[in-house]
């Protein structure tokens, strides 16, 4: 089961102090390596709380763990802290204004069980050398 | 023994809190405690003192293991790099002092290179809105005096610049505010409701990328001229009482953020906010300020403004500044292949640049500047840890009302290591030597 919702990005305080802290370390994963969603959306995935997803654009795909949203009710709309796990996703296209477009990207959000999650040097790394999905 | 620093300057976001007290050994050389900061400022400041904390600089070897260089060989890989390359990126800028911003920008003229900041991920699309009508802006100290109407725009400061709201726009008690928040209205336009919102009088879950709709509706509202029954999401009951809140005000100012200058519209959802702020003015006085991240981007743009007339995204490899966002910005560069190396300093194009972009710096020579392990240092070829700038050296940095404040050196760095501008310094030195200057 796959659901359709439209991404956003952004600073949470989490992504902020793990960043300081080192974004070679788990906690800038946990921080970051998630996507927020609404309670109605993940009825409609069918899936529980802290589950691996693999979220798609037609930019790219990210797998992440999906939790409940922290400052919602938001339906219909998913959020990744920003960071190397969002911008596998977003919209690069800046539409000749210099800034991509990190907000506003329709993605598609299916369960990914047995996929792991990602640390950030790995997946920019891997991704990097084309041996991502 | 101990000692406390006190008035210490926080180098993080655009909010330069000067208040901070650090608890530092005697001979300063270890940092203890932080006082008075936030979560994010603390884990600053305390990272600088981690056991594993990289020292010396290194190079990729081919295997993709890392191999430890020299400074000495840094700068000559660095230089030789930025000198033989036809058009070099030059990007970031926002976590350094001022200092550092303009010896960087010296090398950047002599090699030709396109100068950036981060603003072209961040606030590049305001800076475009202000040069097509203006802004009617402030200082964080009128709005802790003055402001009783607070509008956040597509900005969470609950979590993105935390101290925001204690120190200048809704807790402090000021000239004209003495009844602090009490006093104040507050009102957030956002598609979720954040943390921010919560603490508001009014929150507007406006839908997502439909901003330049309600920040016209606000117009059509101040006039009192009829508006459909719905716009953006919002009932327009809402709308008209947001407006007239914000009009019966003595003094409103709108802060506005990423939920704006990164939507689509883009600059043009700016040039509505500032319309807004321009039309509030006929009915109280208003006054409007981007939300800037870094703690120093807003100098990099004062910096190159004063050099070279523009305040982000400069092409100086015809020899003389050219400016045109959506050619001569970073992202654009990059996804076209327009550039052939990247030199990073004071920020992480790696964990923040769509991963197009990331992959054309995996791409191509490449070298990071910079204290933490990161995305970018992961994607480049040399990477070159620094001093931390706030913390272990000192320097000129700019708050997001565009007020300079002088941040403060508490801790000694690790023994042999350089400061962004020593380093920068004799890059500029040996530039100069392989160009023959």
């Amino acid at each position: 089961m796959a659901i359709r919702v439209n991404l956003i990005t952004g600073r949470t305080i989490q992504q902020g102090v793990s960043m300081e802290a080192g974004k070679e370390k788990p906690a800038y994963t946990a921080a970051c390596g998630i996507i927020e969603l609404d309670p109605a959306d993940f009825k409609k995935l069918g899936a529980f709380r802290n589950t691996t997803v693999r979220v798609t654009s037609q930019y790219g795909s990210v797998v992440v763990k999906a939790v409940e949203a922290t400052q919602g009710p938001h339906p219909g709309v998913a959020y990744i802290p920003m960071g190397p796990w969002a911008n596998r996703v977003v919209n690069p296209n800046t539409y000749s204004t210099g800034m991509p477009t990190f907000k506003g990207t329709p993605v598609t959000v299916e369960v990914a069980k047995n996929e792991p999650v990602l640390d950030s040097l790995e997946l920019v790394r891997k991704g990097c050398r084309g041996e991502l999905a | 023994m101990t000692k406390t620093v006190t008035d210490v300057v926080c180098p993080f976001c655009g909010t330069l809190c000067d208040d901070l007290e650090v608890v530092v050994s005697d001979d300063g050389k270890k940092l203890f405690e932080v006082y008075n900061a936030c979560a994010i400022g603390a884990e600053k400041f305390l990272h600088s003192q981690a056991a594993d904390r990289l020292t010396r600089p290194r190079m990729r070897q081919d295997d993709g293991s890392w191999k430890e260089i020299s400074y000495d060989e840094a700068i000559e890989y660095t230089a030789r790099m930025l000198a033989d390359a036809k058009k070099p990126l030059m990007y970031g800028w926002s976590s350094t002092n001022c200092e550092a911003q303009a010896v960087g920008s010296e090398i950047g003229e002599m090699v030709g290179a396109v100068m950036d900041n981060t603003a072209t991920v961040c606030h590049g699309t305001s800076l475009i809105a202000v040069q097509d009508i203006g802004i009617p802006s402030c200082t964080l100290g009128e709005v802790k005096n003055r402001a009783d109407r607070i509008l956040f725009w597509g900005c969470n400061p609950a979590h993105a610049h935390p101290r925001h709201m204690s120190r200048y726009s809704i807790f402090p008690r000021g000239f004209f505010t003495g009844k602090g928040h009490t006093g104040r209205k507050m009102i957030v336009v956002d598609p979720r409701p954040t943390d921010t919102a919560r603490i508001a009088d009014v929150h507007l879950q406006i839908e997502q990328g439909r901003d330049y709709e309600l920040l016209d509706a606000f117009r059509v509202a101040f006039k009192g001229e009829k508006l459909p029954d719905v716009v953006a999401g919002i009932p327009k009951e809402k709308i008209y009482e947001a407006a007239d809140m914000l009009k019966s005000g003595r003094f409103a100012i709108i802060f506005f953020g990423m939920g704006v200058t990164q939507s689509l519209g883009k600059n043009h959802n700016i040039d509505a906010a500032i319309a807004v702020t321009r039309d509030l003015n006929e009915y109280t006085k208003a006054a409007i300020m981007p939300m800037r991240g870094h703690y120093n981007v807003t100098g990099s743009g004062q910096v190159w403004g004063w050099l070279f007339g523009f305040p982000y995204a400069v092409d100086l490899s015809r020899g003389f500044a050219r400016y045109n966002p959506g050619e001569t910005t970073s992202n654009d560069l990059l996804r076209r292949g327009e550039v052939d190396a990247v030199f990073v300093l004071g920020s992480d194009p790696g964990a923040h640049f769509p991963f197009s972009s990331v992959k054309e710096i995996y791409n191509l020579p490449s070298v990071a500047v910079e204290p933490h392990e990161t995305p970018t240092t992961e994607v480049c070829k040399v990477h070159v840890p620094v001093a931390f700038v706030g913390v272990e050296v000192g320097g000129c940095a700019y708050r997001m009302d565009n007020v300079p404040i002088e941040t403060r050196k508490v801790v000694e760095p690790p023994e042999g290591m350089l400061t962004d501008e020593e380093f920068l310094d004799r890059v500029l030195a040996r530039v100069k030597e392989i160009k023959g200057v």
